[in-house]
């Protein structure tokens, strides 16, 4: 039950901001803040004692609900949730907290509105991290999708009709492309079983014949390769960061993202296990280049917020380089990069829509020694510029340690080209704090630096990543029970060699 | 007493943080206050444990104290340890001593400085970063301290900020040594996945049992480990960033940039050294490097006019001595020369410092001059750390580590009589330089007025270490001058003696090693201060000219970097700053477009038009209909 409230509350706290937007503009904030907080309580009730420890063969679930919608076709409603979904969703609520504190003085047309399509957006994500039954894991998957197009649309910046549209057309059209796969393996199944279900449990270990697993894992693959992004498909991403607002951006970057790489650890393992061994080189040789290319291009920008949308496809391709990697380091490590890049990319990202609200530019080349006139905009986004360059202390650095030191094992020349991607992080990143904050302040700007609610937001990001990486452990303990047991699942791609 | 290990980094990293959070509220005195006695109580506690581990040594002749696991996943479970032995405390001695005497003199140096607090934050982050990396025990630990050493390196460069240049510099610091730092990480990757672990002692141990002497995954090793070592010790080819990193406050130059940080590669093949042992062919590197680089930046640091690039390019000389002896074998000498060059080197930073301060911030030593006279305590302290940088015999701390790294360069089994050679070059371009200095800025005529005179803070410091760039040489002498070995002695349980045979020329190694800086001194006195006009008649000629450039620049690597590096990178980056992997997909909606555009001809409005075509499909469908 737990869970289905997780799902439903942020879509009910959006209606009740839509409505209270008609009476007055200061409602809809705190309506979406009380539903987000009513969701992360959840979660930590959920943290502390786990609803039910429910052992089925794909491993520990530690809440679950399943109910019967459409029996005839073999549609449930069930969620269900282990370690790992269960972080990825905290994270969601938690950045969801994040967006609309960045978004409370930044946003000022259509309040409620705006609200209305945020917290369904988060909805979509929370009910894709931990559907069971893919036909709901496909509603939700475009559930996202629609009220993120408005966010973009409507209260974006200059370019945000292009970037909307391209957002749009790429990943409806690859979830079409995915929606065929789960229709393929549903017949399939059917047809060999005679039970014909959506139900993620059972589909899992059908027998498929070679060419059919590749192609329905391509058809799971090219929805999931989008949204992570893996190049060469990642030329939404820039678009769409840059021009979406503050809030529009942190939930890109820091949930849709993830949406991609859940997909690939939670379905395109474990239901193609053979499928993704065989194409498992192809995607960690993309994952490194991804990690070089995003960098250069993200070296080359002017503008401030596509830079960090470019850093995206870097880090991203070290969460690909993990989860292709099966082994259980590289994909602790890729999980690790997940949360870690959620929240400090989210953070650049509301530094960069800060700066923008009080210089309504976001080219680099009109900033300029601000350190002066914003000292702690300016601590803080050096801090998570550090992180970003993987700095050691900091949650970043040990998720891409990790993701490196179990890839190495496995390849040592792609885990030995991908850590190139740390200097070229590390060129990037301090380029950008010189370009914002350093050198002569030749615009004589003056600007307000971060008041109390700004820092307070910033704080807690701050101490989820010093958290991350001096004491990762109680998160780690967490992924011991994933789903998709990284043993078994090593063990299964042995087999098969 | 050892219990209380954790807080040597413990002290300045609360120091840190409290200065970083306390903002404005906090006076500059107070934060001075906070910055310098953190630091110094942690000096006073290894200075406790250094008198508890010498009377009463551990079992094992080291200490480790677990503060928690790190992670665990698997089998790889680092933890978060300190680790001291004789190495590290030796290490961690001379580093809180040196960093809280440069805290003492920057509360007055830096005390016009509208960013006081920043400063010393940053410092106490240094000097807790510093001694987690050397008294880490285990790579992953080390890692941390190695990478947040340097990020402190680039904070304090690029700490007058507003400057672009220092920015660059900050930059190009941090930079290059991430390259180094690059090859290490991979290093310990590959440590750890073909030794299980990355505890030092447990490496060290599991290499000597698994890997034959001269296999692939030794030499592999210890040449990434290496790797890391050169870009964070700036030695050739990455020594590039170190002149540059003097845009930062000289009392930085002092602690990070001459006295510890640069040194951290050295002391990381120290600690690694049994890896090394294995793989001889780079070890024979190591001493190549080493000799290479002391003798080229030597001869850069004689054709500098920037006192501070002087002096930088002394210590990647001076570094490159004790690269020098970890090439042969010799690793206790080389933590020896350590440790005097973190004396004399620190004290001639921060003299330098005291000149510049009294200057207004003139760094040219050309308008420098006559200085004895109006700075006399100044004058004495520097002359004290020149002459223990040119390894003045007997008197001096800097001879008796010096030479003796020159005598093991030639007596050690993997030495030989060239490296020996190289290292008496340098030793008498050494005293040429160094001396060269003191003669242009304290002798001749005035140029400068002096607006300033160093008050107690300063001087305090500059006398202390001045003595210990005297006496420091006492706890190790050769066998001619008294047969003393309390370091090596010390080191012993770290760091195994060098096994050398009786070598007949001792006394005429031990003569030449002493004669040439005396050469050098006396070249110097008599170009730099009999007759100034010898070097302008020197530079003037063509070759002399062209020659004192290339030294002036380095030995042009800034400039073949550049070209061969930094310009194609910046060009691959700015030709495709709109991301060249998008056209593809624009070309795809351009195509649409057109397609677009080219059936909306059709809509033209006009009736014969439609009537034509729809007489036209009409035929063509009966003719589908008729004909089979």
């Amino acid at each position: 039950m737990i869970l289905t409230l997780l799902v439903i509350i942020p879509l009910l706290g959006g209606l009740l901001s839509f409505y209270l937007g008609k009476i007055s503009p200061m409602l809809p904030r705190w309506a979406a803040l009380s539903a987000l907080s009513v969701d992360f309580i959840l979660l930590l009730i959920l943290w502390i004692k786990p609803d039910a420890i429910i052992s089925t063969q794909g491993g520990q679930w530690i809440a679950e609900v399943n109910l019967e919608w459409i029996p005839q076709l073999g549609i449930n409603f069930h969620l269900a949730m282990d370690g790992l979904n269960f972080l990825l969703t905290l994270l969601t609520v938690f950045l969801g907290i994040t967006a609309v504190a960045s978004s409370w003085t930044e946003i000022r047309e259509r309040i409620g509105f705006f609200h209305l399509n945020l917290l369904a957006v988060l909805s979509g994500i929370i009910g894709t991290f931990l559907s069971l039954d893919l036909f709901i894991f496909y509603f939700f998957w475009e559930l996202m999708l629609i009220p993120m197009y408005f966010l973009i649309a409507i209260w974006g910046h200059e370019d945000r009709f292009y970037a909307s549209i391209k957002f749009f057309i790429f990943t409806q059209a690859s979830g079409l492309i995915m929606l065929v796969a789960i229709l393929g393996l549903y017949f399939i199944h059917g047809k060999n079983t005679g039970a014909y279900t959506f139900d993620y449990t059972q589909l899992l270990g059908t027998t498929l014949s070679p060419a059919a697993e590749m192609w329905l894992m391509l058809g799971f693959l090219i929805a999931f390769a989008v949204k992570l992004p893996v190049i060469p498909i990642h030329t939404w991403l820039p678009d769409a960061h840059t021009e979406a607002p503050t809030a529009g951006s942190v939930i890109l970057a820091g949930l849709l993202l993830k949406t991609g790489a859940y997909g690939m650890i939670r379905f395109i393992i474990p239901l193609f296990p053979h499928a993704s061994s065989v194409i498992a080189p192809v995607i960690f040789t993309l994952a490194a280049a991804g990690i070089l290319y995003g960098a250069l291009v993200a070296f080359g920008q002017t503008d401030l917020k596509r830079l960090i949308a470019y850093t995206s496809v870097s880090h991203m391709g070290f969460v690909l380089l993990g989860v292709f990697m099966f082994n259980d380091i590289a994909l602790k490590g890729a999980v690790l990069q997940m949360l870690c890049h959620g929240v400090s990319t989210g953070a650049l990202f509301i530094i960069a829509g800060a700066l923008q609200e009080r210089m309504h530019t976001r080219e680099m080349a009109r900033m300029g020694g601000l350190w002066a006139t914003t000292p702690r905009i300016g601590a803080v986004m050096l801090f998570f510029a550090l992180a970003s360059l993987g700095l050691p202390g900091l949650g970043n650095f040990i998720a891409e340690f990790l993701v490196l030191l179990g890839s190495f094992g496995a390849n040592k020349t792609v885990a030995s080209i991908a850590s190139v991607g740390l200097i070229l992080a590390m060129s990037y990143s301090l380029w950008m704090m010189q370009r914002v904050f350093h050198g002569p302040n030749e615009f004589n700007w003056s600007l307000a630096d971060f008041k109390t609610r700004e820092m307070a937001v910033m704080a807690a990001m701050v101490a989820i990543i010093l958290w991350l990486g001096v004491y990762p452990q109680p998160v780690l303990d967490r992924l011991g029970n994933m789903q998709t047991g990284p043993q078994s699942l090593s063990a299964s791609v042995k087999e098969t060699r | 007493m050892k219990s209380l290990l954790w807080l040597i980094p413990a002290l300045p990293l609360a120091g840190f943080a409290v200065l970083l959070f306390s903002g404005s509220r906090l006076s500059n005195r107070l934060a001075g206050l906070i910055g310098t006695a953190s630091v110094g109580l942690s000096a006073i506690i290894s200075l406790l444990i250094a008198i508890d581990f010498i009377s009463e040594p551990p079992v094992g002749n080291a200490y480790t104290q677990v503060l928690w696991r790190w992670l665990f996943i698997g089998g790889f479970s680092p933890e978060v340890a300190l680790r001291l032995d004789a190495l590290s405390l030796t290490m961690i001695m001379v580093i809180t001593v040196v960093a809280f005497l440069i805290h003492l003199y920057s509360t007055e140096f830096m005390a016009e400085d509208e960013g006081y607090r920043r400063f010393f934050s940053y410092m106490n982050l240094f000097v807790g970063s510093m001694s987690v990396l050397v008294l880490a025990d285990n790579m992953l630990l080390l890692y941390l301290g190695w990478e947040g050493v340097g990020l402190c390196s680039y904070l304090l460069i690029g700490f007058w900020y507003s400057d672009s240049y220092n920015g660059y510099a900050a930059r190009k610091a941090f930079i290059v040594t991430r390259i180094g730092d690059t090859a290490l990480i991979i290093g310990i990757f590959l440590l750890f996945t073909s030794l299980g672990t990355l505890q030092i002692q447990e490496l060290i141990a599991r290499a000597s049992l698994m890997w034959p002497v001269n296999s692939a995954l030794a030499i592999a090793a210890s040449a990434l480990l290496l790797g890391g070592a050169l870009g964070k010790s700036a030695q050739l080819p990455l020594q590039t960033w170190l002149p540059d990193a003097m845009a930062g406050p000289t009392p930085v130059s002092a602690l990070i940039h001459a006295a510890t940080m640069v040194t951290a590669g050295v002391y990381l093949i120290a600690r690694t050294h049994a890896l090394f042992d294995l793989a001889p062919s780079i070890k024979m590197l190591v001493a190549v490097i080493g000799a290479a680089t002391l003798l080229i930046s030597a001869f850069s640091a004689l054709a500098q006019s920037d006192i501070k690039r002087i002096l930088a390019y002394s210590t990647i000389s001076q570094i490159g001595y004790m690269f020098l002896a970890l090439g042969v074998g010799a690793w206790s000498s080389a933590i020896f020369h350590f440790m005097t060059h973190a004396f004399f080197k620190a004290l001639l930073f921060l003299g330098a410092g005291a000149v510049i301060l009294s200057l207004d911030h003139e760094h040219n030593i050309f308008k420098m001059g006559g200085l004895k006279k109006e700075l006399p305590f100044t004058f004495y302290v520097f002359f004290a750390g020149a002459a223990s940088l040119s390894a003045l015999p007997l008197v001096t701390a800097g001879y008796y580590s010096k030479d003796l790294i020159l005598h093991d360069a030639f007596t050690s089994p993997s030495g030989s009589p060239l490296l020996w050679a190289v290292g008496i070059l340098g030793a008498f371009l050494t005293a040429l330089y160094t001396f060269r200095l003191l003669f242009i800025v304290f002798f001749g005529e005035p140029k400068t007025e002096v607006t300033s005179k160093p008050g107690l803070k300063i001087k305090l410091p500059l006398f202390v270490l001045a003595v210990f760039s005297i006496t420091a040489g006492f706890v190790e002498t050769t066998s001619s001058l008294g047969d003393i070995h309390i370091l090596s002695g010390f080191l012993v349980s770290s760091l195994p003696p060098l096994t050398k045979p009786a070598e007949p020329n001792a006394s005429q190694i031990e003569i030449a090693g002493a004669f040439a800086p005396l050469a050098g001194i006396l070249i110097a006195y008599l170009i730099y201060y009999r007759n100034p006009g010898i070097s302008e008649s020197l530079a003037g000629l063509r070759f002399g000219n062209t020659l004192k450039s290339f030294w002036f620049s380095g030995w042009g690597f800034d400039n073949f970097y550049d070209r061969f590096f930094v310009r194609p990178l910046f060009w691959i980056v700015m030709a495709n700053r709109n991301d060249f992997l998008d056209k593809p997909f624009l070309g795809i909606a351009s195509t649409l477009k057109g397609v677009n555009r080219l059936l909306a001809l059709s809509q033209s409005g006009k009736v014969r038009w439609y009537a034509f075509a729809i007489t036209m499909g009409a035929v063509l469908a009966l003719c589908a209909v008729i004909l089979p």
